[in-house]
């Protein structure tokens, strides 16, 4: 096909698909990292690194953080894979809203789920790796429902047919045809929930209680508490040497179980639940969803309504009206949260729509190398990049410190990752013999382009920037240090209620959760909507 | 490549470039606050430090006090902004070790009273105090007919037992402030005897204020089952004051010989752009009016000597005369080594 496309416009592509989303990466990324790092390494006092390495608080730490992340992560498969599967076969009402409230906890801060989870789990249940798992779970959902649903809303359902016309059984056509088609969304979104859970912090801290570290929260400990900056540079590269494994090993098996399959319209996938037995299994599949996701949620809405005493709408009125907690309103808040969102998202779409078309392209070990890289962010540990921010851009002409686009930017780093991991697998899965067929009834290769990748990629790039705002409008780590106290995001704003006395303010911080909450499912359902129906594809 | 393909590549370039390009000058008439979240002034007392000098007076807020401290260590002699509010009298001996700060003797020091004045050499100046102390829910005690917890040592009582949350002095600040309070109390050693029985009487210990509070105090908002908790000797006023409603009395109270005094304290950061300024700031910290709105809005005692508190905290906040205390100086030497040898008490 490259002999038809004109050599300089595809190597310039080719440039910018790699050249932009490296540089990005480089100068905002490993540029302070690396220096933040190298700082910690040469700074005196505290133990050698040598002896963090060896120590076997250090051993259990990371015993602790891989397994508990393994273990999330094959728990958030289980509890989404239902309504994956539901929203990938079947029509029904208030499809996009579902899609569109899955996300909701995903962006909650996690000091606010946290203790939503201490209000609703049994006593004995509170503390300890289990409570972990099950709020990891909570969390996640999001990721694995819209990820595979959407994929498997695009796999054509006749090859699962076929098989059952052969005489498979559901079990075996699950087995050997539906899942191998899956592999790639589900690998992609595995990935995610895995580094989200490799570096929880907020969740670990307070539903593990005092006896549970991970990497993460040992990092912050030594750098914050302790003041070793030595130990946290050495745990930040254990922890990065960790991810890129990880992140080394996902890539390698998605590239490999990548299936060209026919990807379909949706319209012509979906169906309507028929008979009974299917009506149920959409019904239960969503029902169990909304339960494990509604109940957290639902002690957060009464959290907010429960002052004075007894339950009305006061934090609700005390919002609207001047307080000493902030320097903004609380409604500046929302729109300082939906401004800096959408900045994000357009950086993380371009930025990350560019890399995935270059990634899906090519199979070789640098393009890999350069997926992996992309994913970096996802498990680095903010803390440490915040402190890099702080060290690396403070002298002209980088003195960015205080400057407003630096939010985003930060956000954006974050978002990245996401919409790589949900493009590509769809680019993958374009089957060459459209190209060619398009080519062969004489379409030029751009046009070729805009008629079969682009249309295709768009609803892909639809869900990865729905993803992205919702990243954006719940990112706390890296936005508490870098956002100006004028300028306060609605995570910001909730902690900044969280940490004042009396029972109004804590049912004003909820209160926001539940605004934060709205803003979100409000906004994913628009930008999603927004963009399929412009381009009108289908 | 056609021109729109050129175009857009011109755009992308352009735009990752000019996102580079843009920083924030700084102007000579700014004046920059680097402090913790925790900080907050109303509007109209920021308005009249700007009308007084001329100055615009910018805030910078990163993380708790720990963040914001270990950013000001990082940045030590290239600083964020000029003048830094929040070290505590815990972490001091980090800070004036880091060289962080400049020196300078305000002129309203006199008015300071001189306990809290703890660094000779006014690299550092006091702003507030706060106690942290034990508090307990009144009406939880009262509803059962049991008689609240009155010292330190009742803690460990056995009708007591399975009552009080602390929270983590690894990772919180009224955490640390009450280890150092039981270290105060009970001396070198002997400490270790207090949190052992603790640990057998099943206290919990959580990783932050919040959940301990908000989570786990029968007083807080999620009504938890710990009648006890580790907070502040503020707490009855502002829990009159947040209440919602009108209250003749404060449901929550504070047991007085439980308290350790924190001291909030300003400083020059070192190299700082608009030191003129930061004189000015600092001035203005100590001044009456600013010192005088710090109740209210952060729940924290002013340090200036003489200062009329509002009406609801001289009505239900106690006044904690004789608090625990240590020198910030042996605080700084040991805080590390007693905060290893609570965990394996504790947690271990």
């Amino acid at each position: 096909m490259d002999r038809h496309r004109d050599p300089l416009s595809a190597r310039a592509w080719r440039a910018v698909g790699y050249g932009v989303p490296l540089a990005f990466l480089a100068f905002f990324f490993v540029f302070p990292l690396a220096e933040i790092v190298r700082r910690g390494l040469g700074s005196g006092g505290g133990e050698s690194p040598w002896s963090v390495l060896t120590d076997s608080d250090t051993r259990q730490v990371l015993w602790f953080t891989v397994w508990q992340a393994v273990a999330s992560t094959a728990l958030t498969i289980l509890v989404a894979f239902p309504a994956a599967y539901v929203l990938g076969r079947y029509e029904f009402r208030g499809r996009s809203a579902v899609r569109a409230l899955v996300t909701v906890p995903f962006v909650l801060p996690t000091v606010v789920v946290a203790l939503a989870f201490l209000a609703i789990l049994p006593e004995g249940l509170q503390r300890g790796w289990a409570a972990i798992l099950i709020a990891h779970a909570f969390f996640n959902v999001a990721v694995v429902v819209r990820v595979v649903g959407t994929f498997w809303a695009r796999l054509d359902p006749r090859v699962s047919e076929a098989a059952a016309t052969l005489g498979a059984g559901p079990w075996r056509r699950f087995r050997e045809v539906t899942l191998p088609l899956l592999a790639p969304a589900l690998s992609s979104a595995a990935a995610i929930v895995f580094l989200f859970s490799f570096t929880s912090f907020g969740i670990v801290l307070i539903l593990g209680g005092p006896a549970y570290a991970t990497l993460e929260t040992e990092i912050y400990n030594q750098a914050v508490r302790v003041f070793d900056l030595r130990a946290a540079a050495v745990l930040s590269l254990v922890q990065l040497t960790c991810v890129a494994l990880a992140v080394l090993a996902t890539t390698r098996l998605e590239a490999r179980l990548a299936i060209r399959g026919q990807l379909r319209s949706e319209r012509d996938v979906l169906r309507r639940a028929r008979t009974l037995g299917e009506k149920l299994v959409v019904l239960a599949s969503l029902g169990g969803l909304a339960l494990f996701l509604g109940l957290p949620l639902a002690a957060l809405v009464e959290r907010s309504l429960a002052v004075g005493g007894g339950h009305s709408l006061a934090a609700y009125r005390a919002l609207t009206k001047p307080t000493a907690a902030l320097l903004a309103t609380p409604w500046e808040a929302v729109l300082n949260s939906l401004v800096y969102a959408t900045g994000a998202t357009v950086i993380a779409v371009v930025v990350g729509g560019l890399a995935a078309f270059a990634i899906a392209r090519s199979s070789r070990w640098s393009t890999r190398l350069f997926d992996g890289l992309l994913m970096l962010p996802l498990g680095a540990s903010a803390v440490m990049l915040g402190f890099g921010f702080v060290i690396t851009f403070d002298r002209a002409p980088v003195d960015f410190r205080s400057a407003p686009w630096i939010v985003p930017v930060a956000q954006a780093l974050v978002a990245i990752p996401f919409v790589v991991r949900i493009v590509v697998p769809t680019l993958r899965a374009i089957d060459e013999r459209q190209r060619e067929a398009a080519a062969l009834l004489g379409a030029p290769p751009r046009r070729v382009w805009r008629e079969i990748d682009l249309p295709i990629a768009l609803r892909a790039l639809a869900v990865a920037a729905g993803f992205a705002f919702a990243i954006s409008l719940g990112e706390f780590g890296a936005t508490v240090f870098l956002a100006r106290p004028d300028r306060p995001t609605l995570p910001v704003a909730i902690f900044r209620f969280l940490g004042r006395p009396g029972e109004l303010n804590a049912a004003e911080a909820y209160a926001l959760a539940v605004v934060l909450m709205v803003v979100t499912a409000v906004s994913v359902f628009l930008v999603e909507r927004i963009r399929v129906r412009r381009l009108g594809w289908f | 490549m056609t021109h729109r393909h050129e175009a857009f590549l011109t755009l992308v370039v352009l735009a990752a470039l000019g996102l580079a390009g843009c920083g924030s000058p700084e102007s000579p008439k700014d004046v920059v606050l680097v402090t913790h979240d925790s900080f907050v002034v109303s509007k109209s007392v920021r308005k009249e430090f700007e009308r007084e000098t001329g100055l615009r007076w910018r805030i910078l807020q990163s993380g708790d006090a720990g963040e914001a401290l270990t950013k000001a260590l990082l940045t030590a002699g290239n600083p964020e902004g000029d003048v830094f509010f929040g070290v505590d009298n815990d972490l001091l001996s980090r800070a004036l070790a880091g060289n962080v700060f400049d020196t300078y003797t305000p002129p309203q020091l006199g008015g300071v009273d001189p306990r809290y004045d703890l660094d000779p050499d006014h690299h550092v100046v006091p702003v507030d105090h706060s106690e942290v102390c034990a508090i307990y829910d009144r009406t939880w005690f009262t509803s059962r007919h049991l008689v609240p917890p009155r010292h330190l040592t009742d803690l460990v009582l056995r009708r007591y037992r399975g009552l009080t949350v602390v929270e983590n002095p690894a990772t919180s600040t009224p955490g640390l402030a009450f280890l150092l309070a039981t270290v105060a109390h009970y001396g070198d050693f002997s400490w270790h005897t207090f949190w052992e029985e603790l640990r057998a009487d099943k206290v919990l210990v959580t990783d932050g204020w919040e959940e301990a509070y908000n989570a786990r105090f029968t007083g807080g908002s999620a009504h938890g089952t710990y009648p006890i908790v580790v907070s502040y000797s503020t707490d009855p006023a502002a829990a009159v004051y947040f209440a919602g409603r009108k209250l003749e009395r404060s449901p929550v109270a504070v047991i007085p010989d439980t308290c350790f005094r924190q001291i909030e304290f300003a400083g020059i950061l070192r190299g700082a752009r608009n030191s003129k300024g930061a004189r000015k700031l600092i001035d203005f910290l100590l001044s009456e009016r600013f010192q005088a709105g710090m109740p209210l809005t952060m729940f924290v005692l002013p340090a200036r000597t003489g200062v009329p508190l509002p009406p609801v905290f001289r009505r239900f906040a106690p006044t904690i005369s004789h608090p625990l205390e240590l020198p910030a100086a042996k605080i700084g030497a040991n805080r590390d080594r007693w905060v290893r040898e609570w965990t394996d008490i504790v947690i271990r």
